[in-house]
């Protein structure tokens, strides 16, 4: 039976199908792989398992309303998604929000990305075989997303952002609430080195897999911390400031040996640079209004604005094309993942099983972004 | 006799049915969860649940299967491991086959079980199966030669393969205390290599849930799967027994030589505690691995055995056949 | 020299082997650190977040007022069309005709909790409700009606 047509090509590669239900891919992606052996020769994905159609739905929506659906895009970055939206919107009415409004934003965006890199430190042990890891990730990551649902009411989708603005105000007990989960990461973040980091099968496992060349990273169009590891310079927050990052003092974390390794450590040293972020900004959360005034019923003018973000993944780009009225025209979004994925089959060509699962951990696919 | 064995059979699955609730205990509380605790006092009755519930699901044979194979993998997966259970001494005078070679026995035995998963593997009709049982193929014949040469090294100091007459010779000392670094060393390779032997993590890769979404056994369900499970569990004991036996002294108390009175002391915990002491202490060790560590990949895997594991239980032996020739140890 | 570096891996790796044993051995001793809430145990000391967003609810007074007055910014503002206001003409003491509403229609099943009625409600009319136990045999019983059976509009909401 398995020796059919359908199990082996015609270049005498053992065909399987990883997904769409798959443990190790993270959601609905399928991904055909030419094996040879245990090497694999080829990766074809597969798309459009958990197509939503966001962006047609966007077109129907008006622009204070569209912006939760982005939260159900890259469902772990929900708060920088509906930041990159509402930072569009801003652009489009030449409207600029508020300095403590930006501040608030900054920082929920940066323990978006915190929460953001503990679940993937917390699946990329998973992915490997290491189930303990998952579980102190989580526990950090809770306390994190408590703090949110704090101050916007929900843990993961949280639509938090308006245009002009943020929501709500913060909690009155953020501020305090969030100094406390930083001790807690701090001190625990020796965990993470024992468990994981120093590891020597973990070490191994990464080390020297899935390499991405710059050259490769960029005409990918990888962004994020796939890139960076190849030392693609990329960080949106350095080049392109938004909401203010232009005055905070944070690294880009850059590494040029491109490996699952490299991938690793990078996304390790973007969450010190979170919590430094976020050290700088709590206390000084400027006074005053956390939204400013818009109208009623926003009516973008006529023309096409564009506005990046950098997602926990990546660059996330907003295109909205109006013709005047109360609804975009035209809605898309340019996701990170969608560009990441594309790389893989590169990555992992010669490399075993085990490894595809090791530098899609390290990449960090979240599913839903990549079909929208 | 065939009466005890039929008891012991029935001891074996309570006591997989205790393994499972204490691995599953052991993993939530060093993954800081409570673990089970719904059915029954602390969850214990949990494992029964879930017997029962596998009981009651379909035993699906899948459309392409090599039927008769498909149905035999699991009984000859789990008659090897309950045949390996034969020679072992429970406790003084409590061993049910005392054959002459049971150190021979359980080596050639316990690697029987690779046909049965193998089988299950190839008869599934299943891509990610036949994988898993590759891998599964490569790795056990590749530890088969550590867990051989780590038995010998015993089996050169005591100058016997029947497992009575190796527990008698370490009536004045166990022989991890007795023989030095060498027989540590093998100590550490045995464990290590029959970790490898009864596929748990770090060395799953027949099952590598995240990479062959449950390996050979992808296609099992019901009971057919249950046997998997409880030929794991029985492995998983039978490894722990044999190294207990082999070089913690088996059912025989701590002694220290020359020390009479501490010795007369020890004597009175019955030696069948000492036997299951040990026995789960090494358990433990097995599952402290499984919730701990990454898996290695296939190559990594066969590096570990061929690479560290093979050339330093042959230099090891060396050693130890000096040591015996020479009569160093003890 | 080769000797060296073969004995230095394996010293190294196992080393860093222990040290992930003693990490997981140490919460294995120290029981206290243990996380899990036992949620529906737990359901009498369990407090959600005073902004949770459980679901949309109508507050009404003692006197079986609410604060509506059936403007249906909510609707509008509504992106899944999970609000459906039906209002009606009532007499009023003074004889005037004045729009109020009939019944306030909640779909539950379409709700995304995303807030935007709340804050579209001039009036301060709807909240979020804090209860997260929504799960039914039936899809019909997500459809809610919020304002209570003869609920009358809360004076001086209008003006």
């Amino acid at each position: 039976m398995l020796l059919g047509q359908d199990h082996i090509t015609e270049e005498g590669e053992f065909v399987i199908n990883m997904g769409p239900q798959h443990p190790a891919t993270h959601g609905v992606l399928h991904l055909k792989i030419g094996l040879d052996g245990e090497t694999i020769k080829k990766i074809e994905p597969h798309l459009g398992y958990i197509h939503r159609s966001i962006e047609k739905m966007c077109e129907q929506l008006s622009y204070r309303q569209f912006i939760f659906t982005t939260s159900r895009m890259d469902y772990l970055s929900a708060h920088i998604n509906n930041q990159a939206c509402v930072l569009a919107v801003e652009k489009a009415l030449q409207v600029e929000a508020t300095p403590r409004a930006k501040a608030i934003r900054v920082l929920m965006a940066e323990l978006t990305r915190l929460a953001s890199h503990q679940l993937w430190w917390a699946c990329m042990g998973l992915d490997l075989g290491a189930v303990t890891p998952f579980f102190y990730a989580f526990r950090e990551r809770e306390a994190i997303n408590t703090i949110i649902e704090e101050t916007c009411g929900t843990r993961l989708t949280q639509n938090y952002m308006v245009p002009g603005g943020v929501m709500m105000d913060i909690h009155p007990n953020f501020q305090k609430r969030v100094k406390e989960v930083l001790k807690q990461i701090k001190e625990k973040a020796h965990e993470y080195d024992e468990l994981l980091t120093g590891n020597v099968i973990f070490q191994q496992r990464l080390k020297g897999v899935g390499y991405l060349s710059k050259e490769d990273a960029v005409s990918y169009g990888c962004s994020g911390p796939t890139a960076r590891a190849s030392g693609v310079s990329c960080d949106v927050r350095k080049l392109f400031p938004y909401d203010g990052y232009e005055q905070l003092k944070f690294d880009e974390i850059l590494n040029t040996e491109g490996d699952s390794w490299a991938r690793y450590l990078v996304r390790l040293g973007e969450m010190k640079q979170s919590i430094s972020i976020i050290e700088q900004l709590i206390d000084n959360i400027p006074e005053g209004d956390f939204q400013a005034k818009t109208k009623n019923v926003i009516k973008l003018p006529k023309g096409d604005f564009y506005q990046r973000v950098e997602t926990a993944r990546g660059e996330l780009g907003v295109y909205i094309v109006s013709d005047g009225g109360a609804t975009p025209y035209r809605c898309k979004f340019r996701s990170p993942n969608f560009s990441n994925l594309s790389a893989i089959p590169k990555m992992a060509e010669g490399a075993k099983i085990g490894d595809l699962v090791a530098i899609m951990a390290t990449v960090d696919l979240v599913i839903p972004d990549i079909d929208r | 006799m065939v009466i005890t064995g039929v008891c012991l059979l029935a001891f074996l699955v309570v006591l997989c049915f205790f393994l499972g609730y204490m691995e599953r205990k052991v993993a939530a509380f060093m993954e800081i969860r409570l673990g089970p605790n719904r059915v029954g006092p602390k969850g214990s009755m949990q494992i029964v649940a879930d017997t029962v519930k596998l009981l009651f699901k379909e035993g699906l044979t899948p459309d392409g299967a090599d039927k008769f194979l498909f149905n035999l993998a699991p009984f000859i997966v789990v008659i090897t491991s309950m045949l390996v259970v034969a020679p072992i001494a429970y406790a003084r005078d409590f061993q049910l086959w005392d054959i002459n070679i049971g150190v021979l026995y359980v080596s050639s035995i316990s690697s029987m079980a690779v046909i049965g998963i193998l089988m299950a593997g190839w008869s599934s009709s299943n891509k990610y199966s036949l994988i898993g049982a590759m891998r599964s193929g490569a790795q056990i014949v590749s530890y088969e030669l550590s867990i051989g040469l780590s038995l010998i090294s015993i089996v050169i100091l005591s100058g016997s393969l029947q497992l009575s007459e190796i527990i008698e010779s370490q009536a004045n000392g166990w022989w991890i205390f007795k023989g030095h670094i060498p027989v540590i060393i093998s100590f550490v390779i045995f464990i290590i290599a029959s970790t490898a032997e009864i596929n748990r993590a770090p060395f799953d890769l027949t099952e590598a849930e995240q990479e062959l979404t449950g390996g050979f056994h992808t296609e099992y369900a019901g009971m057919k799967f249950a046997m998997f499970l409880l030929s794991e569990y029985i492995n998983l004991f039978v490894v722990s027994a044999i190294a207990a036996t082999i070089f913690l002294g088996g059912w025989m108390p701590f002694h220290i030589g020359g020390l009479d009175a501490f010795n007369h002391i020890m004597d009175y915990i019955p030696s069948s505690i000492w036997f299951f002491g040990k026995t789960f202490l090494i358990i433990f060790i097995i599952m402290w691995f499984r919730w701990t560590f990454p898996r290695l990949r296939i190559d990594q895997l066969l590096n570990l055995e061929w690479k560290y594991l093979l050339p330093i239980s042959m230099v090891n032996i060396l050693l130890v056949t000096a040591m015996a020739i020479m009569g160093w140890h003890f | 020299m080769f000797l060296k570096e073969y004995f230095g891996t394996i010293f190294n790796s196992v080393k860093s082997l222990l040290t992930g044993m003693k990490l997981t051995g140490y919460y294995f001793t120290h029981l206290k650190e243990i996380v899990t809430e036992e949620y529906p145990d737990n359901r009498a000391t369990l407090k959600m977040a005073e902004r949770f967003r459980g679901e949309v609810t109508m507050p009404h007074n003692e006197n079986n007022e609410h604060r509506c007055t059936g403007c249906q910014s909510c609707e509008l503002a509504c992106p899944n069309g999970s609000i459906k206001i039906i209002t009606k003409q009532e007499i009023q003491a003074d004889g005037k005709k004045k729009k109020r509403i009939d019944t306030w229609v909640y779909h539950l099943d379409m709700c995304t909790l995303c807030n935007l009625c709340v804050i579209a409600c001039p009036s301060e009319a709807i909240v979020m409700g804090q209860n997260f136990e929504h799960s039914v045999y039936d899809k019909k019983q997500l459809k809610k009606i919020l304002n209570k059976t003869g609920s009358k509009l809360m004076e001086g909401v209008e003006e």
